[in-house]
């Protein structure tokens, strides 16, 4: 939890940073409300059972409720951010290691504005976060769902093949070309020759000069999908080079995403070593985060069809928390999983009313206290209890201190002692907590 | 096919005509005559096959938090969490279902308000209905014996909204609570600290603890002569006693529960009091209740407790409350119920009782049932109602006239125009969507804004630039 919390912390900066709002929605929703939005994976939802009331489903991602809930109010726009579980009941035995609830880390403008600049702003975040947290270097791979069409189209694909032969192409980050091959041909029916047109596209990634080059390309350029495709990732280009972040992008004609709703620019972030560990929502091979645009969802809820165009992006945390786990196991960072400054100890016995009296001043000057639930504990027992969960001070209350006025304010790590007037300690420890410590 | 094309036409053109009447503000009857004949034609469309149903709600009981909401909840939770952090607790959180045997058998009564999932042939699950089983099976799972944990989630309860209207069906719970053999009432008094500091730093009025113990209630409904059989149902009549007077609470135990009228009378002796420490002293004097061993304890649990409230200086907001008897049946001890002095139950609030705002106790038996050899970790604990905080403080805020801020942005600016081009010229520009500085904008402002300025979709003009130098994206764990 403790790593968790950190984790969420650098993600909600960055979305806070960048003017989002944030909502909620419940766990289910209507099943009519996600019925026929999740094409095959459609599947995986979990039903409420039937009790006699409406029919709910639990909430498959938190993409569709949004969709829902600007419908519902009427919102032609907003930048909003949701942080929350969601459910799938996938099989374990075809994904190992896949859990059935999960958090989702989701950011997206809608509404309608000039092109490009809210897709920039979307990689401009994902860039953020993925920097700020620290778990190594990362590519984000872009590409364009009408460019994909186009390329499609102009290499002989049958349009009913489109969905399908895509989900091949998506698996070649995980495949070598010869086993997409393979599949397209062999399985899904497509003519060889078509398959090799495609390979010579599909195997191409670069910066802004493979844009101007597949510009120029003579088929391509014949498309009028593709061609729309290719200029908005272009101008995109031209908004990520001021955003500083054009080098972490990678035009990659490979990139497929699964999700029927994309119309547009489609992104996914990769990490450049980690493997694939088990217990993670895989988005593919080292992927931690993805979007895109989708402009045509909105409009499913609307009864008049009214369009709100939406462009957003996903954090893949369940992969992020194991990394960053890994990463404060492997510095032998001890993690604490509380916040604790003091305890309030005593060093004989039958000094419990003080100790209550003591701790009740702390919590109310806003320190944060703990004391043992022992009349006479042994003080012993209670620095040990401080070394366990990291509490770096102890005020140490004794019969002598107390005829003296003062309490005996101890540092776990140097086991230096100090006598601190009574009146001064919540000062004292005020000031000694306030100081930057490495953190524990 | 082309049949159904001319229909739709026809609808079309009868839809447009009755919006025509309307805008032109024709007679009622007339409208009315039109509406008949598009409903008609509607009809014979027939049912709307393959047509996407509009669907637009929530499911019953349940409700969207939009960003104001949010920005409440947020300041809402961050006391009540800086206050569990206070008080050295560890968080903890657990899946939204649960097994559904883990569920059977906890919540008596209440069990019909559980939320089961759909067998889709895995196993049976249910809609967790609280997060005290949780943490109970948490501990017995992982073989704990002591933990301080809070846990902030939210929990289902199929309520019948025809009972008791405006009750949410999916709603938060904070939950504090320790696990753990110790030397009686420290827990149990630092729970009732808490309470209190966290309804003192929400602002949300005065309110009162009240306060009593499972074994004092027993013991007294054992000396009045209450069968054994019927306390449970004997203290839930007790326990309505904050909401209706005695006369209706005897009626009903004497004509409903069939308690012979003298044993109400002694009931009604005992529960019409309340008071502070005296009270507890009184009782320890009381000649039939002193013979009682469990009134006994509790009696001297409680003033054990009351002389660690003063140390914490919280006893002048304890009151020891004899008709208090929440419903739960794991509580085994001290049972407490935070109520406001004022504010009045409002509509849509996870209603714990007339203004109660926050409750718990202690259970020591709970643990046990998970545990294979029936290991018992005695607990204590307190649960917030923030559903009931959250209404109030929005009302509040709104009364304040202060405008909750849901963003954090700083700075807004418009678009880079060239220096060259003159800075009145910039402020004249109908395209330069200059918002004034030094405020913070939620979406509407800004819609309601461009509106004013006559703005057609133009620029992206609310480019919100991070926040200057020092956390360009750079924050680092």
């Amino acid at each position: 939890m403790a790593v968790r919390e950190k984790v969420f912390d650098v993600i909600v900066s960055c979305f806070k940073r960048h003017g989002a709002e944030v909502i909620d929605t419940p766990v289910f929703e209507l099943k009519e409300t996600l019925t026929g939005k999740y094409g095959e994976d459609s599947k995986l939802i979990y039903d409420l059972k039937d009790q006699g009331g409406e029919l709910l489903s639990l909430r498959y991602d938190l993409t569709v409720p949004f969709a829902r809930y600007l419908a519902m109010n009427k919102l032609t726009n907003i930048k909003r951010y949701h942080i929350a579980k969601v459910y799938r009941r996938d099989n374990p035995a075809m994904t190992r290691g896949r859990y059935r609830e999960f958090y989702q880390c989701d950011f997206d403008i809608a509404g309608q504005f000039d092109p490009m600049i809210p897709d920039a702003e979307c990689l401009k975040i994902m860039c953020e976060i993925l920097s700020s947290l620290q778990i190594g270097d990362f590519l984000v791979k872009v590409n364009d769902r009408r460019i994909l069409d186009g390329m499609f189209a102009i290499c002989g694909v049958p349009d009913s093949k489109f969905r399908t032969i895509c989900s091949s192409v998506d698996k070649l980050d995980k495949v070598s070309w010869e086993e997409v091959k393979n599949e397209m041909v062999g399985e899904k029916g497509l003519a060889p020759e078509v398959a090799d047109r495609i390979g010579d596209y599909v195997q191409q990634h670069g910066g802004v000069s493979l844009v101007e080059q597949l510009l120029q390309d003579p088929e391509l350029s014949q498309n009028k999908q593709a061609l729309e495709g290719l200029g908005d990732l272009k101008l995109l280009f031209e908004y990520l080079t001021l955003f500083g972040i054009a080098d972490k992008i990678s035009f990659d004609l490979s990139l497929a995403r699964g999700l029927d709703y994309y119309t547009g620019v489609i992104y996914e972030a990769v990490l450049l070593q980690t493997p694939v560990r088990a217990g993670e929502e895989t988005l593919g091979v080292g992927s931690v985060a993805a979007g895109g645009r989708y402009d045509g969802l909105v409009g499913m809820f609307d009864p008049k069809g009214r369009k709100v165009p939406c462009v957003g992006l996903s954090i893949g945390v369940e992969r992020i928390f194991s990394i960053v786990e890994q990463r404060l196991e492997a510095l032998e960072e001890k993690v604490r999983t509380t916040e604790t400054q003091v305890l309030v100890a005593s060093a004989q016995k039958k000094l419990l009313e003080e100790r209550l009296k003591l701790v009740s001043e702390l919590w109310d000057a806003g320190i944060k206290a703990e004391l043992l639930y022992r009349k006479n504990p042994k003080l012993l027992n209670q620095l040990q209890y401080c070394e366990e969960a990291g509490i770096p001070l102890v005020a140490i209350i004794g019969e002598q201190e107390l005829k003296d006025g003062v309490i005996k304010l101890r540092s776990v790590a140097s086991r230096e002692e100090v006598d601190v007037r009574r009146e001064d300690l919540v000062e004292e420890i005020k000031r000694r907590t306030s100081r930057p410590l490495c953190m524990c």
